[in-house]
Order: structure tokens, then C-alpha cells, then sequence
């Protein structure tokens, strides 16, 4: 049988995927180095709500140029919805109309914002005091009350509204704070007791960017005004100033999302980020999506987050791949250490390799009680399943106690592979003895290391999700890998007293 | 410590990667697995064609029946359970002999009626078995493996591995377990491998942990004087599974019964490479002198040519 279609199928694999690479390199200046680059967050808002069979309008609210961030793009999908930008004074919003929807309803809302070290404070003019607060009977003696003790701990308005946060923060949360905590929400109540407390403040609405989020919302946070300044303040923990990541979506004190003619109404955003040199961002062309254009960039955010990850799996096969077949590495599990790599990948390394020691070490344990028990193989294995996960939920718990923060990542960690890892080595171990589970343990977790530190590498990340190509040129490398008939590296070492002999 | 990969090519040695892609790929149909991969099917195949297997006391394929598995064996004197779709030794338990309702293994431990249950409870629910699918137990009488070996064994029964090439055997040896492989036959764990002569039955050389060794590590007994009796009858039995199961790179393994003479124990699609070490000598040109011959040849000339051809002396110290 001859191997020439093998060759050629490689052959074409390799061209077409150079090719494409080179292509969008220089079609498209996407540069093979992630470096000197600006910063450019797609930021995807999806409402969804349930329209009541007759006309619909929604009004969303839209971010503008602040300091940090600049608005280069801003597309929207909704199909049959007419649509309109408004502007009134400062706030901008998208009003999407239509005269007869029913059902679920989509749209959606993308925004390409810049990165830029803006520094410079922007002005905005602080809201009127409300003065008709009403407060009912029992509340009205304990919003004085917080206010009066705030006050006398404090200089100006920016130190009074930390103290007030403080009032109703976990550790000094007095009886007044947690009886006014029952009948108002946090950001709403603090705003109402600034405003009490003659203090210009209102609510507005941020979203934190952190790269291939999904599903996420925004956050209230207070913003408040003294002569003319004014400072951000988180109202969880009462600390003052704009996080760099955080995109303020709605600074009027307005509502973020309006649906008349619709229930259960909500908006979710998704975001990503991804680096472009100069040139190209500040240009920012996006081109018809043409066939040769055919890339997962023309997808919604969401999808695209979610592809950033699914791209860099052939890496850690390919990794497997030459482990296995050049080096000769036993693992526990052929595409195990794959997934744990990217488990690690959520962790970080050296908290991903104690948590997995953490609970394989402890799953092994508990398994080998489990052994006594005679239970049928697959009841067994889900006995193992759940003490996976109470022992992850302990570790998170404790790890939270100790203010390790880090330990709530082992989360991350596929559960039922590990149950599975647990089950093979426990097997491995009664079998062959301890000395092969230390064995193929090291190699599953020498090889999950090595393929973390290939999908990690943020030249590899930028590689797989910028060139499409790429994926091809791995799969004519993992089938060439799949033809070689040549040693094993660990081989030279097993075979060696036959070479020596004559 | 390390040879380079030029002097393992000079000396013929085949690597995984080479056994899997130019000999098993090539010729071992993957259709044909089934037959070797399930040892009752093995088993059933065998007796159709002739070809002598221990004997089957029974087989247990439901959870149901696991309690009819005391009363299967109770006039058998020493058995085997075994997993029909497991590898590499895998869930295999050998009793030897009963005493007073419980079993004894071969090293001496004693088991209870309930760990016999829980192990083939274990076998069908496929713990054993390629890819975890449930199994069968298959469960046969005890081999009384012949008294001339009986010097060159610790606890286990002593097979012999012979590598059979498009039906020609190309290479032999002979598995002997020790106290360090635990009773089992499988040289990375311990087990002695001795090399066998193709032409003659008798020992070539032999290794334990990839060191040359001369005599048995357990009984002392020197391995030069060791040899197979009937050894072209085990060869024809060897070659002719050939025929039987239609694949081309196949490992027979065979026992020496005191009463039955040489039988089939198990087939194995992907056979080891380690019988190159106990032989010293690399398999490729072995492989590549039978890849050569065009023509179709019956099994006694089959092993009469292989046996002219791949006579060799062997490097062991006669002392004994």
C-alpha cells in the first residue's frame, strides 16, 4: 500500500495552512508577535426578555470615551427591530423598537474599546440632593443613627462615605446597619443616607473586564461629589478610585436596561480581549465577512471567548503526542493531562500542582477504604466522584478560612477525570505496587505541566487565536508524528544492553 | 546508560513505535482482535481447530451468578479466574489448592469465599478489561505445568512467549517468575525472560530487570541446562495459530502440561518488545528474512524453515 495519498494529504495540510497563515499576516497585519500592541476589549451586551405580543421598546444605556478607555466600534444584531442612537446631554442609549414581537426576544450590542493610560480626571456634574427622603418609622431613628456615627468619624464627604461603608461591612455591622440592610438594598441605601447626609452621590453602573468572561454583569458602584471633585467608591468594601479593568457602562444614575412591552427583562455581557498593534487598532477596518474572510473573529464575543480556549487543546495534544511518541512517557490516561493543563491554566501552576496532589493524594486514601467495601466498579467510581468533590469543597472552604484565595481556583479541576485518575491509580497501585503509580503519576503530571506551560506561553495563545491556519499545520504535524517508526528517547535507554553486547 | 539510535539500528532492534505502525498496523487486521482480545472466544476457536487449551470449568457473565462461582469450582483442585478481555496479566487469580472453604494462592496467602466473589464481580464490571466495557470471568482448571521446570520457577506457572511472524516463529522465550515479580510472569516486574533457541528448545541466555543473569535468582538452579522437551510439537501448535486467527504479528503463549502436553494459553495482538531482550538480539532481521518469502508454505515447513534458519548458540556458561 503505498503512501503517497499520506503524503499529499500531509503536504496539502502544511500549504494550506501556511498559506492562510501568511495571508491573514499580511492581509490583515496581524503580527506573529504579541508584542507592541494596544490593548482592545470587545465588550458583547446580550438582552434578553420575554415580549408580551404587541410593541416593544427597549432602551439600553451605552458607554462613551472616559479615561481608560476609548470607543473605536459599536455594532448591534436584532432581527426585525428598528433601532436608533440617542443623545441627551451626556448619556448615550440604543432604542430598539417594534410593533407586534412575541416570546423570547435577543439583542445584542458589541463595542470595540480601546485601551489608553488616560489619566485625566473627566467632569461630571454632580446629581441634585434628593431632598423628600422618606424614611419609615423604626428605619428613619437608624439611618440618623449611622449617619451620626459616620459622621464623627470622618472629615469631608469621601471619608464620611468610607466610614458609612464600613458601618455596614461584615465585621462592625452594628443592630441599626443590619435592620436598615433588610429593607434596602446596599448601593440604594448608601446613596439614600449620603444624600441624607447632605453628600452629592449617586449609582452608577461598571463592568469589570477580565479576558473570556461570559455572562457576567455589572456592578453598582457609588460615585461621590464634593465641591469639584468627585471619587469612585466601591460599595462592597468602601475603597475609593477606578479600578484600571473597570468600564463604567451608565454614569448618569439612570437606568441601565428599559423594556416597555416586555418581562423579565435582563442584560448579561460578555468580553475579551485581544491585542492589535497600533496601527490596525486605531484604524480598526472590519471587513465584510467574505468567505475568505471565514474566521471565528466574525462570531459573537461570547463564542469567541469560549474558542480562545477550545484553540489551544491540539497545542496540548500535540504536546501529548510527542511525549508519547518521541519520548516514550507513560501516563495515567492518554489525553488526561490535557485537561488537568487546562485546569492549571485557571489555577496557575503551583497552586493547580498542590491542589491536584491535594486531592489525589486524599482520593487515594478514601479509595483504598472503598476497596474493602466490595462495591460493583461503577457504584465505586461514584463513590469516588463525590468524595472528589467533598474534598474540593473542603479545600475551597478552608483555603477561604486562611485567606488563600488562590485555594478557591482547584474548583477548576475536572472532577470525574480526577475521580477517574483516582480509580486507575488505586488499581495501578494494588496491581504493580506503589512504584509504578509514582511512575505514571509523574508522567501525567510532567506531561499536564509541560502542555500548561505551551498553552500558557502568551506567544502560543496570540499564535492559535489569531491564525486559524495554525490548527491545520498542527494536524499535518500530530499525523506525521502519527507515521514514525523511529525510537523512543526512554527506548535508547531500555534497549541499551542490547547495543552494547557483541 | 543510552545507545545511540544508529547502533540499535545496526543491531535490529524494533521500537514501539516501529511494532505498532509497520508490523501490528500492517499486519494484524483489526477485525481479527476480537478473537484474541476475548480469551473464551480464543479459547472456543482453538478447540474447533484442534489445538489444546486448559480446561474450561466455567464462565460467568452476569452479577447474578457471581454467587454460582463456589459452586463451580468445588471439585476442581487448584483453578484460574481470569478476565476474557483483560491484558497484560491483568486480574488474573490463581488458586492453587482449597482448604477448609478457603482458597490458596500459590504464594501462600489464604482468600475468603467473598474475595473470590468480589474478584469476579470485578472482572464483569469491566475493571479489567480494554476500555472498561463489562467482561466475563472465565474460569479453568489449574495447568500442572511439567516437573522439568520445576527448578526454574517461584510460585507461578513458567510460559513460553514465542513471536509468530505470517506463521513462521521468529522468536522464543521462556518466562520465569521470581519472589520479586510477586509469582507473575511479567519481565518489568521481575519475572526472569530466557531467551530460547528456535532450532533446539534450549536456553540462550537470560535477563532479569535487563541484566544478563545466569541462574534462577529464587531456586539458584543454573539456567543454562534449561530446555523445553517437545519443542517441535509446541512450535507446530505455536505456528499453526496462524492459520487460526488470520493475524500476522502474533504473540502465543504456551505451557508445558505434565499430562497434556504443550497448550495454548492466550493469544496477544500487540506482543511486548522485552523478548529482545532475553534473546539479545533484535528482531528486525528475523522479520525482514520472513517478509521476504513469497511464497505460501504449510506450518511444518513454516517452522522447518525457521528453525534453519535461526539456529544460534547459546551464552550461557554449561555448568550445570
Amino acid at each position: 500500500m503505498s503512501r503517497v495519498p499520506f503524503y499529499l494529504l500531509v503536504g496539502a495540510l502544511l500549504l494550506i495552512g501556511i498559506v492562510l497563515t501568511i495571508f491573514r499576516h499580511f492581509n490583515y497585519e496581524v503580527p506573529f508577535m504579541p508584542g507592541e500592541q494596544r490593548q482592545i476589549w470587545e465588550v458583547e451586551a446580550q438582552v434578553n426578555f420575554d415580549a408580551d405580543n404587541g410593541p416593544v421598546r427597549v432602551d439600553l444605556a451605552l458607554p462613551s470615551n472616559q479615561p481608560g478607555f476609548r470607543l473605536l466600534t459599536e455594532n448591534t444584531a436584532s432581527s426585525g427591530f428598528g433601532l436608533s442612537y440617542l443623545r441627551d446631554d451626556k448619556a448615550r442609549h440604543a432604542q430598539w423598537a417594534i410593533r407586534q414581537a412575541n416570546g423570547p426576544q435577543q439583542l445584542y450590542y458589541s463595542a470595540q474599546l480601546l485601551v489608553t493610560d488616560g489619566e485625566e480626571e473627566f467632569l461630571a456634574e454632580p446629581p441634585a440632593l434628593q431632598r423628600d427622603i422618606g424614611w419609615e418609622r423604626p428605619y428613619d431613628t437608624a439611618a440618623r443613627e449611622v449617619i451620626d456615627q459616620a459622621h464623627e468619624r470622618s472629615a469631608d464627604a469621601f471619608t464620611f462615605t468610607r466610614e458609612l461603608i464600613k458601618e455596614f461591612t461584615d465585621q462592625r455591622q452594628g443592630e441599626n446597619a443590619r435592620l436598615l440592610l433588610s429593607q434596602y438594598e446596599r448601593p440604594v441605601l448608601l446613596t439614600r443616607l449620603l444624600n441624607q447626609a447632605d453628600v452629592h452621590a449617586r449609582i452608577v453602573n461598571g463592568l469589570t473586564l477580565e479576558d473570556g468572561r461570559r455572562r457576567q454583569s455589572l456592578t453598582p458602584w457609588l460615585q461621590v461629589f464634593e465641591n469639584d471633585e468627585w471619587v469612585l467608591i466601591n460599595p462592597r468594601t468602601g475603597q475609593q478610585g477606578k479600578p484600571d479593568n473597570l468600564l463604567l457602562w451608565e454614569r448618569n444614575g439612570n437606568a441601565v436596561l428599559e423594556v416597555q412591552g416586555g418581562s423579565d427583562s435582563r442584560v448579561s455581557f460578555s468580553m475579551l480581549r485581544h491585542n492589535e498593534p497600533a496601527s490596525v487598532a486605531v484604524r480598526n477596518q472590519f471587513t465584510d465577512d467574505t468567505l475568505l474572510n471565514f474566521s471565528i473573529h466574525s462570531l459573537p464575543i461570547e463564542e469567541q471567548a469560549l474558542f480562545k480556549t477550545i484553540l489551544l487543546i491540539p497545542i496540548g495534544a500535540l504536546v501529548v503526542v510527542l511525549l508519547r511518541v518521541l519520548v516514550g512517557l507513560e501516563t495515567s490516561g492518554t489525553f488526561m493531562p490535557v485537561l488537568i493543563a487546562l485546569a492549571f491554566i485557571q489555577t496557575t501552576l503551583i497552586t493547580g500542582l498542590i491542589g491536584f496532589l491535594l486531592v489525589v493524594a486524599v482520593g487515594l486514601v478514601i479509595r483504598s477504604y472503598l476497596s474493602r467495601l466490595n462495591l460493583l466498579l461503577v457504584a465505586r467510581v461514584s463513590a469516588v466522584i463525590i468524595t472528589v468533590i467533598a474534598i474540593i469543597s473542603l479545600f475551597s472552604v478552608m483555603a477561604y478560612r486562611f485567606g488563600l484565595n488562590a485555594g478557591l481556583t482547584i474548583t477548576f479541576f475536572p472532577m470525574i477525570i480526577l475521580s477517574w485518575t483516582i480509580e486507575r491509580m488505586s488499581i495501578l497501585w494494588e496491581e504493580e505496587g506503589p512504584k509504578e503509580v509514582l511512575k505514571q503519576g509523574f508522567g501525567s503530571l510532567l506531561t499536564a505541566v509541560l502542555a500548561y506551560l505551551a498553552m500558557n506561553n502568551p506567544w502560543v495563545r496570540h499564535i492559535t487565536f489569531n491564525f486559524l491556519g495554525v490548527q491545520l499545520i498542527l494536524m499535518a504535524m500530530i499525523l506525521l508524528l502519527g507515521n514514525y517508526t523511529g525510537y523512543r528517547l526512554l527506548e535508547l535507554r531500555r534497549f541499551q544492553p542490547l547495543a552494547k553486547d557483541d | 546508560m543510552w545507545a545511540t539510535p544508529a547502533k540499535l539500528q545496526a543491531k535490529g532492534v524494533i521500537g514501539m513505535n516501529r511494532r505498532n505502525i509497520r508490523y501490528i498496523g500492517r499486519y494484524n487486521d483489526r477485525r481479527l482482535y476480537p478473537l484474541v482480545d476475548d480469551k473464551l472466544q480464543t479459547k472456543l476457536l482453538a478447540k474447533r481447530h484442534g489445538i489444546t487449551t486448559p480446561d474450561l470449568i466455567g464462565t460467568v457473565s452476569t452479577q447474578f451468578d457471581v454467587k454460582r462461582v463456589v459452586e463451580m469450582v468445588k471439585d476442581a483442585p487448584g483453578f484460574v479466574i481470569k478476565p476474557a478481555k483483560g491484558s497484560g496479566g491483568k486480574g488474573i487469580l490463581v488458586v492453587e489448592r482449597q482448604q477448609d472453604g478457603g482458597y490458596i494462592k500459590p504464594s501462600g496467602t489464604r482468600i475468603e469465599r467473598v474475595d473470590l466473589e468480589r474478584h469476579v464481580s470485578n472482572i464483569l464490571s469491566g475493571l479489567y478489561s480494554l476500555g472498561g466495557t463489562p467482561d466475563v470471568a472465565v474460569i479453568e482448571s489449574l495447568i500442572a505445568f511439567d516437573e522439568v521446570f520445576a527448578a526454574y520457577t517461584y510460585e507461578g506457572v513458567p510460559d513460553i512467549r514465542v513471536i509468530i511472524f505470517r506463521g513462521y516463529p521468529v522468536m522464543a522465550m521462556m518466562r520465569l517468575s521470581t519472589a520479586a515479580s510477586d509469582g507473575k510472569a511479567n519481565l518489568h516486574q521481575g519475572a526472569v525472560g530466557v531467551g530460547l533457541d528456535i532450532t533446539t528448545g534450549a536456553a540462550l541466555r537470560g535477563v532479569q530487570f535487563n541484566r544478563p543473569r545466569e541462574d534462577h535468582p529464587d531456586t539458584g538452579h543454573g539456567l543454562a541446562s534449561l530446555y523445553v522437551p517437545g519443542w517441535d510439537a509446541l512450535l507446530h501448535l505455536a505456528a499453526s495459530c496462524y492459520e487460526m486467527t488470520g493475524l500476522g504479528y502474533l504473540g502465543t503463549d504456551m505451557v508445558l502440561d505434565r499430562h497434556h502436553g504443550p497448550m495454548l494459553l492466550e493469544l496477544n495482538a500487540r506482543p511486548g518488545l522485552a523478548i529482545q531482550m532475553a534473546n539479545g538480539e533484535g528482531l528486525r532481521r528475523r522479520l525482514d528474512l520472513i517478509e521476504k518469502q513469497a511464497e505460501t508454505r504449510s506450518v511444518e515447513a513454516r517452522v522447518a524453515f525457521a528453525q534453519q534458519h535461526f539456529a544460534r548458540e547459546g551464552e550461557l556458561a554449561s555448568s550445570a
